[in-house]
């Protein structure tokens, strides 16, 4: 059984302007141990959609789902205080700016323990062997003395190290990493996502990995989802993503990356993201699509077999040129 | 031969840091021993992680602070002996600055018109008409449009406003730009918009570019020289191709290899970089990579290497001086 299930997700926020859709029917199933990457642009509605699952939107935001369920448990019908027991114990988060999203003020021995206490009880001191002992697993060195620390005496990397310690403290089933490396050199972005995959496999948790790097994906993840504009435009496995995408938009995901481009110059996606304003009729992608239609722009494309597209691409038939491909489709 | 830029030789800049009331303050060594040409059309991107010195050299380049030793002269002018102000002034227009943060360094209560002609108002004597139309014509050349210029900048997306941030640093026509992670905040396809955009101005301009970045992918597109560069101390440099076809000093090939890659058939065996860039106040005894690097012995850790030549490029290594690698 999927360890979570989520079915036609959707979130509104109540602007002043109106209404905005920012996640518009996303599908997911995470089995346990599974990692699952999900790809897009800002503005696609990635980190939405997972913060509307650890309910973590503000008041101003609707979600509405057909069905979410954790483990056997429906999330949708439950209270409140239901919800806390699982949401930062059975699931947790790491966000993207390691910088901020610890809290300034208190120490990280103090951040550790906070969270053991919350959903074990008990005193606080009592937890900080364990706080030590989750430190070394996250490789920080002089686990003891580092205990006193406050965030601004660590580094980027320290500090998400000690996000990582702190997400993982409950043993979590589900853990969430919202670009956990975006903010990082790349050498510590190697470290991290090791780390991650290393806990990942002993744990046997689950991991969602939100990015906008491909290049991420293709070095961790099992499967992909991706997203544009809040509609999920594809869903498939890694290595067949990157061998034969089937939707425009991840071909031009794909080949925007500089290791991709045949000269000096890289192919970029033209435009971004549409808005509240700018929303398409069609397609949402069409105005960027290099293989768009009048149909795309006319009508909303159709879902078949996980693909957002009127016209999906398949390059395992023949890697045509682009214009002859616009006609064959 | 293209006309020579910059020329910098032995560059160092320390600073003094107090480290708190009645103790000796520390030499912090932020940059010491950086050398390298830049000619006309041409770009070098210095590559390392942060705390490496990239920022401060960036502003050693852009005359924003003097170095403490060394030679630099930027358009055939020695820094070293220029006396009047009017020189100075007439070289920080020409070396001109793109930061990291788009959404930092734009001034949110101007205008993207009054950002664009502010340069204009305090190095030249254009009148009112002139600089306008100068501005419009610099929007229209990184791709804005003309009703862009009364909007303030929260109303753009990030590669939009980094655009405004390349219009305002070439304002001035400037020969070097001095490129702090332009694309690191972006999106991977603005990144490409980007980076499209400033490989056009190049061409069109003749510009020299100093590419400062972390993301290798995006330097082995770009670059035509690179300088690597860890805790301060130039460790390899050389041109591109020859650089990531044939990485020498062992942090470049860790660097290299820690970069991820779409490749997914022939998984590459990553070399691990334990640890973090040690403090430059209080920097490791001998070569500073040697506490991460897997081929340091004693010698390593005795004394500093020096640059040498091994083919086309220059490394600071004693495992490859003495043929440990």
């Amino acid at each position: 059984m999927a360890l979570l299930e989520i079915v036609n997700l959707t979130v509104d926020f109540a602007t002043a302007t109106g209404s905005l859709r920012a996640v518009d029917g996303i599908n997911l199933t995470i089995n346990e141990g599974e990692i699952v990457a999900i790809v897009g642009e800002s503005g696609s509605g990635k980190s939405v959609g997972m913060l509307a699952l650890m309910g973590l939107l503000p008041w101003t935001s609707t979600v509405t789902a057909d069905r979410i369920s954790f483990d056997g448990q429906d999330l949708l019908n439950m209270t409140e205080k239901q919800r806390r027991k699982i949401i930062g114990k059975d699931i947790s988060m790491i966000f993207q700016e390691p910088m901020t999203s610890l809290n300034p003020c208190f120490t990280v021995g103090y951040q550790i323990t906070e969270v053991l206490c919350q959903h074990f009880g008990g005193k606080r001191k009592s937890y900080n062997k364990k706080a030590i002992e989750l430190l070394n697993q996250v490789g920080i060195p002089a686990a003891e003395s580092r205990l006193n620390s406050f965030p601004h005496q660590l580094s980027g990397g320290m500090c998400q190290r000690v996000m990582i310690a702190m997400m993982i403290a409950c043993k979590p089933k589900l853990l969430i990493a919202d670009e956990p490396t975006t903010a990082l050199d790349v050498t510590i972005q190697a470290q991290i996502l090791e780390l991650l995959i290393e806990l990942q496999q002993s744990h046997g948790m689950a991991l969602v990995l939100i990015t906008h790097d491909m290049a991420v994906v293709a070095e961790t993840a099992e499967r992909v989802i991706v997203l544009y504009a809040g509609q999920q435009v594809e869903q498939r496995k890694v290595k067949e993503l990157f061998d034969n995408p089937k939707h425009p938009y991840s071909e031009a995901l794909l080949n925007a990356l500089p290791e991709r481009a045949q000269d000096k110059l890289l192919n970029a996606i033209p435009g971004v993201v549409p808005g509240q304003m700018d929303r398409p009729k069609g397609c949402l992608f069409s105005p960027r699509c290099n293989y768009a239609q009048e149909l795309c722009s006319e009508e909303k494309a159709p879902l078949k077999d996980g693909i957002l597209c009127h016209f999906p691409l398949d390059l395992s038939k023949s890697r045509k040129p682009k214009a002859i491909n616009v006609e064959t489709g | 031969m293209s006309k020579q830029l910059i020329k910098a030789r032995g560059l160092h800049k320390h600073y003094s840091i107090s480290v708190g009331l009645l103790q000796p303050s520390k030499n912090l060594k932020a940059l010491s021993g950086v050398g390298f040409d830049l000619y006309e059309g041409q770009t070098l991107a210095v590559v390392g992680e942060s705390g490496c010195g990239k920022s401060t050299l960036a502003r050693l380049l852009t005359t924003i602070e003097e170095p403490t030793s060394g030679q630099l002269s930027i358009d055939g002018i020695d820094m070293g002996n220029v006396q009047s102000k009017a020189i100075t002034k007439q070289l920080r227009q020409t070396v001109q600055m793109v930061f990291q943060d788009p959404f930092g360094s734009l001034n949110p209560r101007q205008k993207v018109g009054d950002i664009l002609q502010e340069p204009l108002l305090i190095n030249t004597s254009l009148s009112a008409t002139e600089r306008k139309q100068k501005a419009l014509e610099m929007m229209s050349l990184v791709g804005l449009r003309d009703e862009h210029f009364h909007r303030y900048p929260h109303m753009f997306s990030g590669g939009q406003r980094q655009r405004i941030a390349i219009a305002r640093a070439l304002i001035l026509k400037p020969k070097v730009v001095v490129l702090d992670e332009p694309v690191s905040a972006l999106d991977v396809s603005i990144q490409a918009q980007v980076i499209n955009l400033l490989v056009d101005l190049q061409k069109e301009l003749g510009l020299a570019y100093v590419f400062i970045s972390h993301d290798l992918s995006i330097v082995r597109h770009i670059a035509d020289e690179v300088l690597v560069m860890y805790l301060g101390k130039p460790v390899e440099q050389g041109p591109g191709d020859v650089i990531f076809n044939d990485p020498k000093h062992p942090y470049t090939q860790a660097l290299l290899s820690a970069t991820p890659s779409t490749n997914i058939k022939n998984k590459r065996q990553r070399i691990k970089l334990t640890g973090e860039l040690p403090s430059p106040i209080d920097p490791p005894n001998g070569c500073a990579f040697n506490p991460r690097c897997q081929h340091a012995n004693k010698s390593c850790t005795i004394s500093e290497p020096v640059m040498d030549t091994f083919g086309k490029s220059q490394v600071a290594c004693f495992a490859l001086d003495e043929g440990r690698i």
